[in-house]
């Protein structure tokens, strides 16, 4: 049909970006355009954390709790993984364009069951699989009732709100709070991970990123020049190299007790999104969400079955949520009938949302939301350390207080989902 | 005109009724490889009924279907596709937060070892649109969202043919574009016909139909009334136009010709062609 010899001439002159090299100039004068067509990325989770850490920074320089400190960095990590957790799973969800209002509860059902099976004398093992079970079944509902019977997703897990909360109320019983005894699941929020395997895992992350950048770039030189492969490499390791040797200094308040490496829960956190987002962009799967969440209409007629794509990803996104809520009970030590409540499923929609992910379907990327965590985390974290202050010496106010919280914290949703969709205006 | 060849495609006493509504009677078409068969007619003449009959997205009640002189039986979508009919809905069903090659492959990515193969993905992205002489894409990794009309109809038909089509149908292609849009348009939609597709042109613009069609199926009221090809609707006096409109000749011949198509769709019959008077 086509001759050969007319494609190699023609294909020369004509995918000019695919086949000529791209220096590094154009490189980022096409990264400039990107952005002023509305293709924001990270750019404002990253803003987000440059300024609401400098701004920390700056406030609590004179305090005796530092925001900028080792000691509260690892804090930070910890406070903020369990929503970049449940911010993973809704990340499926809102692909599509759907949202989970119950991915909260779904997290705290998920570590009742755990606990509960934990106390009652199950293996580990087995308590694991049960509470996976129930994840899985909650999503698979929650999927059914969206994807078969064909409810808004809004109104399924507005209804899902209530009753997985009830479910968690009748599971943690009449005691009110199951506590966590299992050593291995205290650990994963609790414990470091050593000099050593800190560095084997800052090793093993510069090493993947390289390779994964260098096969990009050799697979096709044009789009991925190899200067921009190599500098993006030189950045991840001078950071990891500088963040690894803060984390391996004893970070400890006290003399008797050694805080040595990153906490075990960064590796668990990086492996699992690291594995996902292989899910999200390198399997048909990922691709036919990413299709459905753009255009259902052109997924159906391409012969992709929409409704498993519905279904599954609810599931995915309680499974994820669920393993968020081993994180809540890690932290905890406990679980408790509000475990999963409050602001934990505005935070986790938070995070994916400043991480660049559109509330409209089929844009967004998973690492982005560890991102968006990070920076709603450092508000939560941040605000307490300032405490009382006066600032630019006009008014008293007590930034302790959980209202100037949350006003701090949908403020920043508010901004994020403004760029969204403002983005999206921009683009027709 | 030469002599067509055998039919790639043939529908012959096709019936489709809603219900009560007989929406399409005893219909025979053809499709010719190498050749564009513009189908036409006015709204809920039955054309977009007959295309979804042909890609089994719609079962007839009664009829034939014979692909490449065998007779078959279209069961749905995926027979169609599997014999390589084809279809470019008005709507071209992209993904406009997906990039070309994501778009073209869609639902029937090329794996390794379970993963996709975004190299060969590419590779057989560019070489199609490069076969199609598509010179207006800088790269194939372009998001569809930035795309101009005319550029996402490319893509959409490039879409079409990458899988060896035989039978590639598009609905008003060039409805939605612009004078430069719509000349490349066609100009593709010429090439196709020319590597030897099975080209069907819907389209309720006449001058496009005359411009590159070589065959008309005109239908009225859910009735063949015309299947001709479009030489046998010039006039027939051509040479004495010629010589008394002088240098109008040429667009007086068209005008006649677009008169006649025109005829045909709003009352299915227009002088010695189309429906008679009692079947209509």
């Amino acid at each position: 049909m086509s001759n050969t010899e007319s494609t190699a001439t023609t294909a020369a002159s004509d995918f000019a970006l695919d086949t000529q090299q791209q220096s590094l100039g154009t490189f980022f004068r096409n990264y400039l355009g990107r952005l002023k067509g509305g293709e924001l990325g990270v750019l404002p989770a990253v803003l987000s954390i440059v300024v609401l850490g400098g701004l920390f920074t700056y406030a609590t320089s004179s305090r005796t709790g530092k925001f900028l400190s080792l000691y509260n960095g690892a804090n930070l990590v910890q406070q903020a993984a369990a929503v970049i957790m449940i911010s993973v799973g809704v990340t499926f969800v809102l692909l599509l364009g759907e949202i989970d209002l119950a991915a909260g509860w779904t997290a705290g059902v998920t570590a009742g069951v755990l606990v509960t099976a934990l106390q009652k004398g199950q293996p580990l093992i087995v308590a694991a699989l049960m509470s996976f079970a129930a994840a899985a079944f909650l999503g698979f509902f929650t999927g059914y009732m969206v994807a078969k019977i064909g409810i808004p997703s809004f109104v399924v897990t507005l209804a899902n709100f209530l009753i997985f909360q009830g479910i968690l109320l009748l599971i943690t019983g009449k005691k009110g709070t199951v506590q966590l005894t299992d050593k291995t699941v205290r650990a994963i929020m609790n414990k470091n991970m050593g000099t050593v395997s800190s560095w084997t895992f800052a090793a093993l992350i510069v090493g993947g990123f390289a390779w994964n950048e260098f096969r990009k770039s050799q697979r096709d030189s044009a789009t991925h020049p190899m200067i921009v492969a190599a500098l993006k490499v030189l950045a991840i390791a001078s950071a990891m190299i500088f963040i690894t040797s803060v984390f391996a200094r004893d970070r400890s308040k006290s003399e008797t007790i050694k805080l040595i490496g990153f906490p075990i829960v960064i590796p668990v956190v990086v492996v699992i999104v690291a594995l996902l987002t292989v899910l999200l962009t390198r399997t048909p799967y990922g691709r036919h969400l990413y299709a459905t969440g753009g255009n259902t209409e052109a997924a159906l007629r391409a012969g992709i079955n929409v409704e498993w794509i519905r279904l599954s990803a609810f599931m995915m996104c309680a499974l994820v949520a669920g393993f968020g809520g081993w994180l809540l009970a890690s932290r905890a030590g406990s679980v408790d009938p509000q475990m999963g409540g409050n602001d934990t499923l505005l935070r986790a929609v938070g995070a994916a949302v400043i991480g660049g992910t559109s509330l409209f379907g089929g844009k967004g990327r998973l690492p982005n939301a560890l991102l968006g965590g990070l920076a709603l985390a450092m508000i939560e974290n941040g605000l307490p350390l300032v405490g009382k202050a006066v600032p630019f010496g006009l008014v008293h106010i007590d930034f302790n207080e959980s209202g100037i919280k949350y006003i701090a914290s949908g403020s920043i949703l508010f901004l994020a989902a403004s760029l969204d969709a403002l983005s999206r205006k921009r683009k027709g | 005109m030469a002599d067509p060849g055998a039919p790639i495609l043939e529908l012959a006493g096709v019936n489709k009724s809603f219900g009560p509504v007989h929406v399409l009677h005893d219909v025979d078409f053809t499709v010719y490889p190498g050749q564009v068969t513009a189908l036409i007619g006015d709204n809920g003449a039955g054309k977009s009924t007959l295309i979804k009959c042909v890609t089994g997205i719609y079962p007839v009640d009664t009829g034939e279907f014979r692909f490449n002189g065998s007779q078959i039986a279209v069961h749905g979508p995926k027979t169609a596709a599997s014999l390589g009919i084809e279809v470019v809905y008005q709507d071209l069903a992209l993904c406009d937060n997906l990039d070309i090659v994501q778009n073209m492959f869609l639902g029937r990515e090329i794996k390794r070892a379970g993963f996709l193969d975004e190299g060969a993905m590419e590779r057989k992205a560019r070489e199609t649109l490069a076969s199609l002489s598509v010179r207006t894409v800088k790269s194939v990794r372009t998001p569809v969202s930035s795309l101009s009309g005319g550029q996402r109809q490319t893509v959409a038909i490039a879409k079409a043919v990458l899988w060896n089509s035989k039978v590639v149908m598009l609905d008003e292609p060039t409805a939605a574009l612009g004078v430069a849009q719509t000349r490349q348009v066609l100009d593709l939609v010429r090439r196709l016909a020319d590597q030897g597709l099975g080209v069907v042109l819907i389209s309720h613009n006449m001058n496009d139909v005359i411009e590159v069609a070589d065959r008309v199926c005109a239908m009225y009221l859910g009735r063949v009334a015309a299947d001709v090809a479009i030489a046998n609707l010039r006039p027939a006096d051509a040479e004495q136009i010629m010589k008394d409109f002088g240098a109008g000749g040429p667009s007086e011949i068209h005008d006649r010709t677009r008169k006649r198509l025109v005829d045909l769709i709003t009352s299915g019959r227009s002088g010695d062609i189309g429906l008679q008077a009692t079947e209509a």
